[in-house]
C-alpha cells in the first residue's frame, strides 16, 4: 500500500464513499501522518461517510480552524512588533494562504510563522522581535553561525509566552543552493492584504512552493506541499508563471512541480523518469501511517544536503554534526 | 503491521499494530470482556515498532508511536509490551482527543453521580478509584475523565487500571486473580500490574454521570480536609487537562461550569482505609 490512496481521495473525494473499514483506517492514518487530515476533511465535506469517520473529520476541521486562528494571531503579533520599522513584511506558506483565504489554506496544518523581509532589514527585524518577546531556540553556536552565514533565514525563534515559532527569511532558498531566486523582486511584487502585511504574487507563490519542495529539503511532508502547489496553480497564467520562474532560475522546478501536481491531484500529466522517482518518495507511506522505502528516503536525505552545499562544505558540515552526536533519522 | 487488534474503550476506538505477537496477545486476554467495536473504524492508530533496525530480533525494544507520537519517547523492552500498548493508547488520547474536555483524573460513580479525583502521579487517585471500584462504586476510569462539552456529564474511559508498586498488593488482596494482569517489574515507574475493571464497569462504559464532587487526594500525610477556592480549582484543572487549549471556548465554558457546580476538597490521608472512610463521609456531606 502507498499514499496513492490519500492522493486519490484528495483528487476525487466522491470516491471515498466506497471505502470499507480497513480502507478508512489506512486513509485516516496516512492523512494524519502527512498532515493532510484537515484538507481531506474539507474535501470530503458533507458526503455520506460512516459515523465514526464523520466524528474524526469533524475533529480535524476543529483543529484546522484553530490552526488558522492561531496562525493569524501570530501574524498579527509579528506585524505589531515590526510596525515601527517601516519594513515590508511578506507572509509565506500556510499563514499567507490562510490570511488571504486561498484554497491552499483550507484545512491546512500551519506550523511556524514564516515571513520574508528585505535582507538589509534583518538586523532591525531581529531586534524588534526580541524586544517583543521572541527568543532563540538553538543554543548551539555552530548552528547559529551556520544559519547566519549560509541560510536564507535567521535561526528559528520562539515566542516566550505563546510558544510559537517564527522563521524570518530574507530569501526563499539557502544561499548555498544552486538556484538564486530574486527575493527583492518577490518583495517588490508582493500583494498587500492588510496595512502592514502582504503575500507573494500568484506566480511567486508557485515559484516559492516549488523551490521549497524540489530545490530544498528531503521531501518530508511533500504530499502536502504538492497539494499547496496544485491549489496555487489554479487560475495562474501559464506564460506569466514561466517568465517569472525563469527570472528566479526555477523554471525546471516549477515545471516539474506542475507535472507532478497534475499527475497526482489533477487531470494527469506525462512524467519523466526523475519525476517518477520523486513521486515514489512522496508516496512512501503505508496504511498504518508508517514511512516506507527507507533507502529511497535516505537517498533523498543525502540529496537535500547535496542541494544545499558544495562537497567540501558538506563534508565539513556532516563531520561537525556527527561529532556533536547527530544521526539521520 | 504483523500483529493487530482493535479495541473500544469508552467513546474511543483504537487500532493497535505491533511488530511482535506478545503485546497483542496480552491485550487480547485482558480486554476479552470489552464489547467489540461496532464498525472497526478506529479513532486512533497505535504502533509498537522496533526501536532500531535490528531491534525486532536482537534485544527487542519497542518504540511507541501512532497517529500522534513523541519523537523522544524512551524505548521499552518487549517484556513491558503490554504497558507500551497502554501508553500508546494514552498518548493518542492525551494528544488527539477533541470530543470532550480530557482531565487527567480518576472517576467513580454511585447513584448516577460521579466523583472525580485529580492529582499528580503518586497522589493515590488511581489506587483510590480502583479500591472504590471494588467496594460498591462503579469505576469509570483511573487515568482520564472525559467532561462532556454540552451536558457537563463525566463520561467513562475504563481502560485497564495501572497499579504501581505498593498499590499492586492492595488491589491483589481485593480483586480475583483472573482480573489481574502479569507483573511488569522494573519499569520506568517501578513495578506495574494491570487490573481489569469489574464486568459492570465495562458493560456500562458508554454511560456517563453528572459530577457531584471533586477531590484532590494526597497519599502519605496525616488525615486532613481543606477547601479549595474556585480560582485554584480552575487553574489546577487546566493543568490537568491535555486538550483544554485545543478546545478553545467550548472547553472554557465546560470547565467553568464544572468548577461552579461541583464542590471541591483537597484531602490528605495516611492509608487507603482512612481515605475510603474520608471519601464516603465527604460524599454523604457534599454530594
Amino acid at each position: 500500500m502507498s499514499a496513492r490512496l490519500l492522493a486519490r481521495a484528495l483528487r476525487d473525494p466522491g470516491g471515498v464513499t466506497a471505502l470499507d473499514a480497513a480502507g478508512w483506517n489506512a486513509l485516516v492514518a496516512m492523512a494524519r501522518a502527512e498532515r493532510l487530515i484537515g484538507t481531506l476533511a474539507l474535501r470530503i465535506g458533507d458526503r455520506p461517510v460512516p459515523p465514526a469517520v464523520r466524528a474524526i473529520l469533524a475533529d480535524a476541521r476543529l483543529d484546522a480552524d484553530r490552526e488558522a486562528r492561531q496562525a493569524l494571531w501570530e501574524a498579527d503579533r509579528a506585524a505589531e512588533a515590526l510596525a515601527g520599522l517601516d519594513v515590508p513584511v511578506v507572509l509565506l506558506k500556510g499563514t499567507a494562504y490562510a490570511a488571504a483565504g486561498l484554497r491552499a489554506g483550507q484545512g491546512r496544518f500551519i506550523g511556524d510563522l514564516d515571513i520574508l523581509v528585505p535582507r538589509d532589514a534583518m538586523d532591525r527585524v531581529e531586534q524588534a522581535l526580541i524586544g517583543a518577546g521572541w527568543e532563540w531556540v538553538k543554543d548551539d553556536p555552530y548552528d547559529d553561525a551556520y544559519y547566519r552565514q549560509w541560510m536564507h533565514e535567521l535561526p528559528p525563534m520562539i515566542h516566550a509566552a505563546r510558544d510559537r515559532m517564527i522563521d524570518v527569511h530574507h530569501t526563499v532558498l539557502p544561499l548555498t543552493a544552486r538556484p538564486t531566486p530574486d527575493a527583492a523582486a518577490m518583495i517588490a511584487q508582493a500583494v498587500s492584504i492588510t496595512n502592514e502585511l502582504s503575500i507573494l504574487s500568484a506566480e511567486d507563490r508557485v515559484c516559492h512552493a516549488a523551490a521549497h519542495l524540489l530545490a530544498d529539503g528531503d521531501l518530508a511532508g511533500g504530499l502536502r506541499n504538492l497539494w499547496d502547489i496544485y491549489c496555487l496553480l489554479d487560475g495562474v497564467d501559464e506564460a506569466a508563471l514561466e517568465a517569472r520562474a525563469a527570472r528566479h532560475g526555477l523554471l525546471p522546478h516549477v515545471r516539474q512541480a506542475r507535472r507532478m501536481a497534475m499527475a497526482l491531484y489533477g487531470e494527469g500529466a506525462r512524467l519523466t523518469f526523475w519525476d517518477r522517482i520523486v513521486m515514489a518518495r512522496l508516496l512512501a507511506r503505508d496504511g498504518w501511517g508508517r514511512e516506507r522505502r527507507k533507502l529511497l528516503r535516505f537517498a533523498f536525505y543525502l540529496r537535500s544536503h547535496w542541494l544545499r552545499m558544495p562537497p567540501a562544505m558538506l563534508a565539513r558540515h556532516l563531520f561537525t554534526k556527527w561529532r556533536k552526536g547527530h544521526r539521520p533519522a | 503491521m504483523n500483529h493487530g487488534l482493535t479495541l473500544k474503550i469508552g467513546p474511543a476506538t483504537f487500532r493497535i499494530g505491533s511488530a511482535w505477537r506478545q503485546p497483542v496477545d496480552a491485550l487480547a486476554r485482558l480486554y476479552a470482556d470489552y464489547p467489540p467495536p461496532a464498525d472497526a473504524i478506529a479513532d486512533f492508530t497505535v504502533r509498537l515498532e522496533p526501536a532500531g533496525p535490528f531491534r525486532r530480533w536482537v534485544r527487542p525494544s519497542i518504540f511507541i508511536t501512532g497517529d500522534h507520537g513523541l519523537a523522544d519517547a524512551a524505548p521499552m523492552s518487549l517484556g513491558h509490551g503490554l504497558l507500551a500498548a497502554e501508553m500508546g493508547m494514552n498518548l493518542q488520547m492525551a494528544l488527539g482527543w477533541r470530543r470532550h474536555l480530557l482531565l487527567h483524573a480518576s472517576s467513580v460513580e454511585k447513584d448516577g453521580r460521579a466523583l472525580v479525583m485529580t492529582g499528580e502521579s503518586g497522589s493515590g487517585k488511581s489506587t483510590l478509584a480502583a479500591q472504590l471500584g471494588e467496594r460498591g462504586w462503579r469505576l469509570m476510569g483511573d487515568e482520564f475523565a472525559l467532561l462532556d462539552l454540552e451536558t457537563g456529564a463525566i463520561l467513562p474511559f475504563p481502560r485497564l487500571v495501572s497499579l504501581k508498586n505498593r498499590a499492586i498488593d492492595v488491589l491483589a488482596a481485593e480483586a480475583p486473580p483472573e482480573r489481574m494482569g502479569p507483573m511488569l517489574a522494573g519499569t520506568a515507574k517501578g513495578d506495574i500490574r494491570h487490573l481489569v475493571p469489574r464486568r459492570d464497569a465495562i458493560g456500562r462504559m458508554g454511560e456517563g454521570a453528572q459530577p457531584a464532587m471533586l477531590l484532590f487526594p494526597r497519599f502519605g500525610h496525616e488525615a486532613d480536609v481543606r477547601s479549595v477556592g474556585q480560582g485554584e480549582v480552575f487553574m489546577r484543572l487546566t493543568q490537568a487537562s491535555t486538550n483544554y487549549v485545543a478546545l478553545g471556548e467550548p472547553g472554557f465554558a465546560a470547565l467553568s461550569g464544572f468548577v461552579r457546580n461541583v464542590p471541591a476538597r483537597a484531602i490528605d490521608f495516611p492509608s487507603g482505609e482512612e481515605a475510603i472512610a474520608l471519601v464516603e463521609r465527604l460524599w454523604e456531606e457534599l454530594a
